[in-house]
């Protein structure tokens, strides 16, 4: 008999994991489709009765996403703008339908290379804390995701928050999505900008991340390193160069090719910043 | 290993339930099966259709996703909560739009909207397609919808309150169908709802998976994972024993009959299960039939059979050098259609400009939102099966001689049909659930999954094609000459019938005095291909219309004026030789556009003169499509009748996929006879109980199962005026158990009662049958492929974004000819359901087999890829037609593709020389170009 638990606290589900090897239930818009018609052979333990992670809290120590928080929770959360462009993908994952079911945290931890979910945070400097029995460690997003589907979570682990650091929750933010239809569509790339503007007009600092582009989003550190002093304005496009795109990544698939990616990695980048920035372009259109 | 059962108490619609359901028991299937709340549909068990909609605690979710332990305590809202004594306003504004064409979707739609209306009673268009964008709808092109939704509030109703209908007694699955309202002989040309809609809104209407025996017996079908394998299956009888509940397995061995099925009887070739040798990836090697909760808890992997993948073809290229799949087939050739007329090559030599070019297409999946599905059962001898499907007799035919039974000893009980676009033509599952309850005396039960739907059903035929056109310098085609190759996959299929087609239409709808074109089909390893709205006119007018941008750029002539300069007139032959005096509507359509292509052009002029990235662009197309088979015979039959206690009953045997023929043709009838439409009660198309009336194919029902139904209201309409002995100007009254019949100061009064039935109830009756005058096409192609032709032109404006290769449609106008519009309402929904699936085929449909197995890998529209459709209705009366009436379903979709790649040329530059033209396609031809200059 396949084994099914809905503990009450988080307490409980540790202690489930730590004996046992389970497939974790949450917001079930990935847990469904992974299944499909086959009967379920793996034991389940089912994380929608641990209210305790339900929840979005902004502290002075930054903001915290339960892992049980829906995208459609983050999209009527009051957050700053630096938020803006999470909750950009948020509108973006699937359909309402799944926002209003799917979790952030779920998102990170299914680890799809073209997870929405993930460049917007990691322009956010977002950890991820995990727990077990034993211990709880907080992992930077990017250490976290592996790889297509593959993350640093222990099987005895539970991914318990999402945490934005307050450092990071300041500047303003956009969100750009390529995909080949207006609706319900699995991104061909997507790309995030956080950038602070200082006081002389020039970009203080600048988190940009891409994805669909590589196995595992990413930011692109060359780019924000030479975005930093700049003038925030249109012109800022012009000194993009190939260097600030290298590690890219990206493959051919039935949504686009390699090609095409990497010159689409470059134009929604380049529209996200404007976005960010608020200039006065035609491309600074975010999603 | 299945989990324990939970109990779990929540309410559905303010109703307390409780029920025991293993907790990560989907919601959606609890609440069909074990709550018998059927209205919530099952499209794709992942999130990717909406179809299963309903609102938990007021929020949205896709039931299919939602494991059950999660509704404990909930408040749950499905399609069947919204109505009350009444229609809600939501579900009477899509009955009054026409929102709901097959219906199969409008569940998930309502329960979306109605969550919409709550928070905002007046949406704006972006706010309803910013709600519905989660839900899929393969018919209605989406704008009915949003005009629906936008209009539920609104006080400007043009049609009264509609009330629920009734189903009819004793009809099986067959709603009943009365309107009020239309008065005697006034019924065509009246935009009248649906009459079959009210359960459609209702979310009440069966299709194939909602009307299961509550004791049927479930089926796996076990499927090739290769593309090309021999196969061995283990210890079948051991499988059984090990797995408690399960009651047999059937293979090709316990086939009684022929196992080799095909639309095309002299091309069958297609096992019902295969022997040893399986051909596609998704073919049905066996039947794993078993007790419900057993057959769900098997894993198809666990089956006993062994794999030899052998060496196999998937592109027409390797097709043609691959060992034949069909020993009699060489080269992998099915069939080659041929049309000859003049001398193509000399004359395009001489021309005065010539256009050449190559057009590759994909495969294209149907993506209706409803999988195969169905039920078998024995009734004494005779097999019942009860499915989705468009071709109820040709079901009977194909799964009899499958089964070795005689054709009435098997019974089709059509369900509604949850989208066909002429993948449901073909067998499904037909022959397996009809062995499995021939063999164990049980019901038996199958809904295919969307994977299982996608896989191993029929698709549109991926094409390749080169083509050159010449031109004189007056603008006058001069003469072409078409080469196109369609890979039609493992089996025949509808493969001849796109061979023979294609070459029939490929001039496009243009006076072309020389031509020579071929089409053939190419067996690979594929998918099979079949029929998909246009059998392959819709790839071939690519070729055509791309090349005439060419050729009106050479000339310095306007697209549009060098389009109507062409365009087909009374009088003039066709391709084959097919001289038609009256009745050719595309110069009208094309003329209808002139003021809408003038101001396009303008639109896009001015917003070009912008410097920037994003450009606009306009394009036209046209199209032509013979209604019917093609130079065979073609026939349907209409059962018109009234029994004696007053009942008119018509035997509508046209099936209705949504495209809206239970409505349609009892228009045609009730005009004929004279008798108002709320008079009638429809039957279905039972085929034991229904005359034939043919396929829903071919855009064949409203001309040639609407002609029946002309001709059998006009002869029931003369028996009566004779038995009354009165003039042909006469007026029939229906009154009770009493027929009146006024002419003039005369009336006479039959009572109904008095008069002998015959053996089916009925005092008066008419069966009138139906077959187009045409002639078969000689060597050459030359003869009269159909009687009757529809016609239609479409401009697309669009904006091209050439920085990323993406693609925003701006607006679509369409002019369609269609005769004489029996239902206007209908036609546009048409219209615009076509037009929707030209844009995906335009942009985003590729189905690549073996990864697009899905509907989030395989992309259909959603609500807010289709823009503003304008359409304009022309109606050049068709000598041959009901009422001057020609068909319109499949043309609508023929334009839509090769305008949206002429207008993307407008804009940026580049002619797409592949559809679908998907952004990485695009920019990579801006960047070709770039390169160049």
């Amino acid at each position: 008999m396949v084994r099914y638990a809905k503990p009450r606290t988080v307490d409980e589900a540790l202690g489930l994991l730590a004996d046992g090897d389970w497939w974790i239930l949450a917001g079930g818009t990935d847990f469904y489709p992974a299944l499909g018609a086959l009967p379920l052979k793996r034991d389940v333990l089912d994380i929608n009765g641990l209210d305790e992670l339900d929840h979005i809290t902004v502290t002075a120590d930054g903001v915290t996403f339960g892992a049980r928080a829906s995208w459609t929770r983050v999209v009527r959360a009051e957050l700053p703008p630096a938020f803006d462009a999470l909750k950009a993908a948020a509108r973006e994952v699937g359909s309402v339908q799944i926002q209003n079911r799917a979790t952030v945290a779920g998102n990170l931890c299914n680890a799809s290379p073209a997870a929405d979910g993930v460049p917007p945070l990691l322009a956010l400097d977002a950890q991820v804390e995990l727990r077990s029995i034993e211990a709880t460690r907080r992992l930077p997003l990017a250490d976290f995701v592996l790889g297509n589907r593959e993350t640093a979570r222990q099987p005895n682990e539970l991914v318990t928050a999402i945490h934005v650091p307050g450092s990071a929750t300041s500047g303003r933010s956009a969100f750009v999505k390529l995909g080949a239809r207006r609706y319900l569509v699995i991104s061909i790339a997507m790309a995030a900008a956080n950038v602070k503007i200082g006081d002389d007009g020039a970009i203080a600092s600048a988190r940009m991340a891409i994805g669909a582009c590589s196995p595992v989003a990413r930011r692109l550190t060359a780019l924000e390193a030479a975005l930093v002093g700049r003038h925030a304005d249109a012109g800022l496009l012009d000194m993009f160069d190939d260097a600030h795109f290298a590690g890219l990544t990206p493959i051919d698939d039935v949504r686009g090719t390699a090609q095409y990616r990497h010159t689409a990695a470059r134009e929604i980048v380049g529209r996200a910043l404007l976005a960010a920035i608020g200039a006065n372009d035609e491309r600074a259109r975010a999603a | 290993m299945m989990l324990e059962k939970a109990p779990l108490t929540f309410t559905v619609n303010d109703k307390a339930v409780a029920v025991e359901a293993p907790p990560t028991a989907r919601l959606s299937a609890v609440l069909r099966d074990q709550l018998g709340l059927k209205g919530t549909k099952v499209g794709c068990d992942a999130g990717d259709c909406g179809a299963c909609t309903v609102a938990i605690d007021g929020e949205l979710a896709c039931a299919c996703l939602v494991p059950v332990a999660s509704a404990e305590g909930c408040a749950i809202r499905t399609v069947e909560g919204l109505a009350g004594e009444t229609l809600s306003a939501l579900q009477a504004s899509f009955l009054r739009h026409g929102a709901a064409q097959c219906g199969i979707c409008t569940p998930g739609f309502l329960v979306a909207a109605a969550r919409l209306l709550e928070e905002n009673p007046t949406p704006g268009e972006a706010a309803v397609k910013d709600a519905l964008g989660g839900v899929l709808c393969r018919c209605t092109g989406y704008r009915k919808i949003i005009e629906a939704v936008m209009d539920t509030h609104s006080t400007s109703h043009v049609m009264g309150e509609v009330r629920p209908l009734a189903r009819e007694e004793g009809t099986e699955s067959h709603p009943s169908h009365r309107r009020e309202g239309i008065a005697a002989g006034k019924a065509v040309g009246v935009p009248i709802p649906r009459l079959d809609g009210a359960p459609k809104v209702l979310g009440t209407d069966a299709f194939g998976a909602d009307a299961f025996p509550a004791d049927a017996l479930a089926a796996l079908v076990i499927r090739s994972p290769h593309w090309q394998a021999e196969f061995a299956f283990g210890d079948l009888d051991r499988f059984v024993a090990a797995n408690p509940g399960l009651v047999a397995v059937f293979t090709a061995a316990d086939i009684p009959g022929i196992n080799s099925f095909g639309v095309i009887p002299p091309f069958a070739d297609q096992p019902a299960l295969a022997e040893g040798f399986a051909r596609f990836r998704g073919e049905a090697v066996a039947v794993v039939v078993g007790e419900r909760e057993a057959v769900a808890e098997l894993d198809p992997a666990d089956f006993p059979v062994t794999w030899q993948p052998r060496d196999h073809a998937l592109t027409i290229t390797e097709g043609k050098s691959a060992p034949p799949l069909h020993a009699a087939r060489a080269g992998n050739v099915m069939a080659e259609g041929k049309v000859r007329r003049g001398d193509a090559d000399a004359a395009v030599a001489a021309s005065f400009v010539t256009a050449t070019g190559r057009i590759e297409t994909s495969y294209v999946e149907h993506a209706y939102i409803e999988p195969e599905a169905g039920a078998a059962w024995m009734d004494g001898d005779t097999l019942v099966i009860q499915a989705c499907t468009q071709a109820p007799v040709m079901d009977r035919d194909d799964t009899a001689r499958v089964l070795g039974l005689p054709p009435e000893k098997v019974r089709i009980l059509p369900t509604a049909t949850g989208g066909g676009f002429g993948s449901k033509l073909d067998l499904s599952l037909q022959p397996l659930i009809g062995l499995a309850a021939l063999k164990t005396g049980r019901p038996v039960a199958l809904a295919y999954t969307r994977a299982e739907s996608m896989m191993s059903t029929t698709k549109r035929h991926p094409a390749e094609m080169q083509a050159t056109i010449g031109a004189g310098e007056d603008g006058r085609i001069t003469g072409m000459v078409f080469e196109g190759d369609f890979n039609t996959g493992a089996y025949a299929s509808w493969g001849p019938t796109v061979a023979t087609r294609v070459p029939v239409h490929a001039s496009g709808p243009y006076f072309t005095p020389n031509y020579r074109a071929v089409g053939r089909g190419i067996h690979t390893n594929g998918p099979v291909s079949g029929a998909f709205r246009g059998f392959g006119v819709p790839q071939a007018a690519i070729m055509q219309e791309t090349l005439y941008d060419d050729l009106a750029a050479k000339l310095g002539i306007d697209r549009l004026a060098f389009r109507l300069t062409n365009a087909l007139r009374n009088g003039e032959p066709t391709v084959c030789g097919h001289v038609m005096e009256s009745g050719v509507g595309i110069a009208d359509c094309l003329e209808a556009l002139q003021p809408h292509w003038k101001r396009a052009c303008e639109d896009a002029e001015a917003h070009n003169r912008r410097q920037g990235h994003i450009r606009r662009g306009v394009g036209v197309a046209s199209c032509w499509y013979g209604c019917g088979n093609t130079g065979i015979p073609n026939p349907s039959t209409m059962k018109l009748g009234i029994t004696a206690d007053g009942k008119l009953v018509l035997h509508q045997g046209a099936v209705d996929i949504g495209q809206g023929s239970n409505t349609v043709i009892p228009q045609i009838c009730a005009e004929a006879l004279g008798l108002p439409l709320s008079a009638f009660t429809l039957v279905g198309a039972d085929t034991a109980i229904t005359p034939d009336a043919g396929k829903t194919s071919g855009s064949r029902q409203t001309y040639i199962s609407g002609k029946a139904a002309e001709k059998s209201g006009r002869a029931l309409r003369e028996t009566i005026l004779r038995f009354a002995n009165v003039s042909s100007d006469a007026e029939i009254g229906l009154e009770g158990r009493e027929l009146v019949v006024r002419d003039g100061a005369a009336s006479r009064t039959i009572d109904l009662g008095s008069l002998p039935a015959d053996g089916d109830g009925l005092v008066f009756r008419a069966d009138e049958s139906y077959d187009p005058p045409t002639v078969p096409l000689d060597e050459n192609g030359q003869g009269k492929p159909y009687a009757v032709y529809g016609w239609g032109a479409q401009i697309v404006e669009l904006a091209v974004d050439t920085k990323l290769g993406t693609v925003d449609l701006i607006k679509i106008t369409a002019a369609h000819d269609v005769g004489r519009a029996i239902n206007p309402a209908l036609a546009i929904g048409q219209v615009e359901g076509g037009i929707a699936q030209g844009i995906g085929m335009a942009l985003m449909e590729e189905y690549v087999p073996g990864r697009t197995e899905n509907l989030h890998d395989y992309l259909i529209p959603t609500i807010g890829d289709v823009p503003e459709i304008e359409t304009i209705l022309v109606e050049v009366p068709d000598p041959e037609g009901p009422f001057g009436a020609k068909g319109l379903g499949e043309h609508v979709l023929i334009p839509t593709a090769p305008a949206i790649l002429n207008a993307i040329r407008d804009a940026a530059g580049v002619l797409v020389t592949k559809v679908p033209a998907t952004p990485s396609r695009v920019l990579a031809a801006i960047k070709t170009k770039e390169r160049a200059a």
